[in-house]
C-alpha cells in the first residue's frame, strides 16, 4: 500500500505545485476557476490519449517521439508563463489595486486565464500519461489487492492537497504582493519547464551541442528523492544539468525579466490612492 | 496527423535519397520487464555510438524503465514494447530502475 501511495503521489507533486501556484497567479480574475477546470480536464483527456497511444508515439520520429512530444508541450507551457509574467509586469498593479477595491472579482485577464489553463493542462499532461498507465494497470491486472487500490488514490488525493496548501500558502501573502511573488516564482518555474524541454530535444537528438554536464550534486541531493523533487518542480532542480539546459536555464530567465521591463516601462506609472 | 504526414514525407525523403531508414541499422538492445524484475540483471550496451533499447513488458503490472544518470524514463502497460533510441553513452556503469516496481534494479554497462 504505501509503495502505490509513494508511487501514485511522486507523479502528482509537479502538477500540483504548478496548479497551486497558477492559481495564486489568477487570483480575482472573473471566470478563473472555469479556466483554470477546463485546463485540468482538458490535461486528463489528453493524458489517457496519450497512455493509450504511448507506443505509437514512442515510435513516431525514428523512436523519439515522446522526446519531441514532451519537449513541444514544455515549450506551449514556457511560451504561455512567459506570456503571463509580460502581461502580469503591465496589470498586476490594476489588478491588485482593483483586487483590494472591488473585492474579489476582477473583469480584466481573461487573456492570461486562459494562457495559464494551458499550463496547468500541459503540466497534467505531461505527468498524468505515467498516472494515467500505473493506475489503469493496477485495476486491469486483477492482481491487486483493495489496499494498493487505496494507496494510489490517496497519493493522488495527497498530491492534490499539496496543491491546496501551496495556493493557500501564496494566497496568504498581502494583495499588494501577491502578484510580485507568483511573477517570480513564474519566471523560475518557465526556467526549469524550458530546461527541460532542451534536454528532451538533446535526447531526441534535435540539439547536439553543450552536452556535457555542468555539475553533479546527485551526492548532495537527489533528484529522485522528495526534496529533490519539490525543487525540480518549482525551479527546474536537476542533479546533473547539462550545459546547454544551464543556458537554456539562464536565457529564459533573462528573456522574461526584460520583457517584463519592457511591458511594465512602455506605459507610465498611476499611482492610485483606493 | 501530423506526426503521420512528417513520417510519410521522411519516409518518401528516404527513398528519393536512396538512403536506408535510419532506424534499421541501428544496433538493438533487448530488455524485459517482469512485475519487478528486470532482465538481464546487467545491460550491456555500446559507448559512444546510437542503438536502440527495446523494451517489453511481460508481466502483468504497469513498469517504467528510468534511469536517473541517464536522465531518461518510459512507462509501458502490460504487454507493451516500446524503444528508447540513445545518442552517445559515455563508457562506464549507469543504475537502472523500475519506478514502478522500487525493488527492480538493474545495471546498464556501456562499453
Amino acid at each position: 500500500m504505501i509503495g502505490a501511495f509513494v508511487i501514485a503521489f511522486r507523479e502528482v507533486i509537479e502538477a500540483g505545485l504548478i496548479i497551486g501556484i497558477v492559481l495564486a497567479a489568477t487570483r480575482g480574475i472573473a471566470g478563473r476557476g472555469r479556466w483554470i477546470g477546463l485546463g485540468i480536464l482538458g490535461g486528463l483527456a489528453g493524458a489517457a490519449l496519450i497512455a493509450l497511444f504511448a507506443e505509437k508515439i514512442s515510435d513516431a520520429f525514428e523512436g523519439t517521439g515522446q522526446d519531441i512530444l514532451n519537449a513541444a508541450v514544455l515549450i506551449v507551457a514556457v511560451l504561455m508563463l512567459i506570456w503571463h509574467n509580460t502581461w502580469m509586469s503591465k496589470h498586476g498593479r490594476e489588478l491588485a489595486s482593483e483586487l483590494r477595491a472591488a473585492g474579489d472579482r476582477v473583469r480584466t485577464g481573461q487573456s492570461t486565464a486562459a494562457a495559464l489553463a494551458l499550463v496547468v493542462g500541459a503540466a497534467i499532461l505531461r505527468e498524468g500519461a505515467e498516472l494515467v498507465l500505473f493506475l489503469y494497470g493496477l485495476v486491469a491486472s486483477g492482481t491487486s489487492g483493495l489496499d494498493i487500490q487505496l494507496g494510489a488514490l490517496a497519493g493522488v488525493g495527497v498530491g492534490a492537497a499539496l496543491s491546496g496548501v501551496s495556493y493557500f500558502g501564496l494566497a496568504a501573502i498581502p494583495t499588494r504582493y501577491v502578484f510580485s511573488v507568483t511573477s517570480a516564482l513564474i519566471i523560475f518555474l518557465a526556467a526549469g519547464l524550458a530546461s527541460q524541454a532542451a534536454q528532451f530535444l538533446a535526447n531526441a537528438g534535435v540539439v547536439t551541442v553543450l552536452d556535457r554536464p555542468l555539475w553533479n550534486t546527485a551526492s548532495v541531493l537527489r533528484e529522485d528523492s522528495l526534496a529533490g523533487r519539490v525543487l525540480h518542480a518549482l525551479v527546474g532542480y536537476t542533479d546533473r544539468p547539462s550545459v546547454l539546459q544551464g543556458v537554456v536555464y539562464l536565457g529564459t530567465i533573462l528573456i522574461m525579466i526584460a520583457l517584463m521591463q519592457w511591458s511594465s516601462g512602455g506605459k507610465p506609472r498611476q499611482v492610485r490612492t483606493a | 496527423m501530423a506526426l503521420t504526414s512528417l513520417r510519410l514525407a521522411l519516409g518518401i525523403a528516404a527513398v528519393v535519397l536512396g538512403g536506408p531508414a535510419l532506424a534499421e541499422d541501428l544496433p538493438v538492445i533487448k530488455v524485459e520487464m517482469r512485475d519487478g524484475v528486470i532482465i538481464p540483471d546487467v545491460i550491456e550496451v555500446p559507448a559512444n555510438t546510437r542503438f536502440k533499447l527495446e523494451i517489453t513488458n511481460t508481466g502483468k503490472s504497469p513498469v517504467e524503465f528510468e534511469s536517473t544518470e541517464l536522465k531518461r524514463e518510459k512507462a509501458l502497460a502490460a504487454g507493451a514494447t516500446s524503444a528508447i533510441v540513445f545518442r552517445t553513452i559515455d563508457p562506464g556503469r549507469y543504475d537502472v530502475f523500475d519506478d514502478f516496481h522500487p525493488e527492480a534494479k538493474a545495471t546498464l554497462v556501456a562499453k
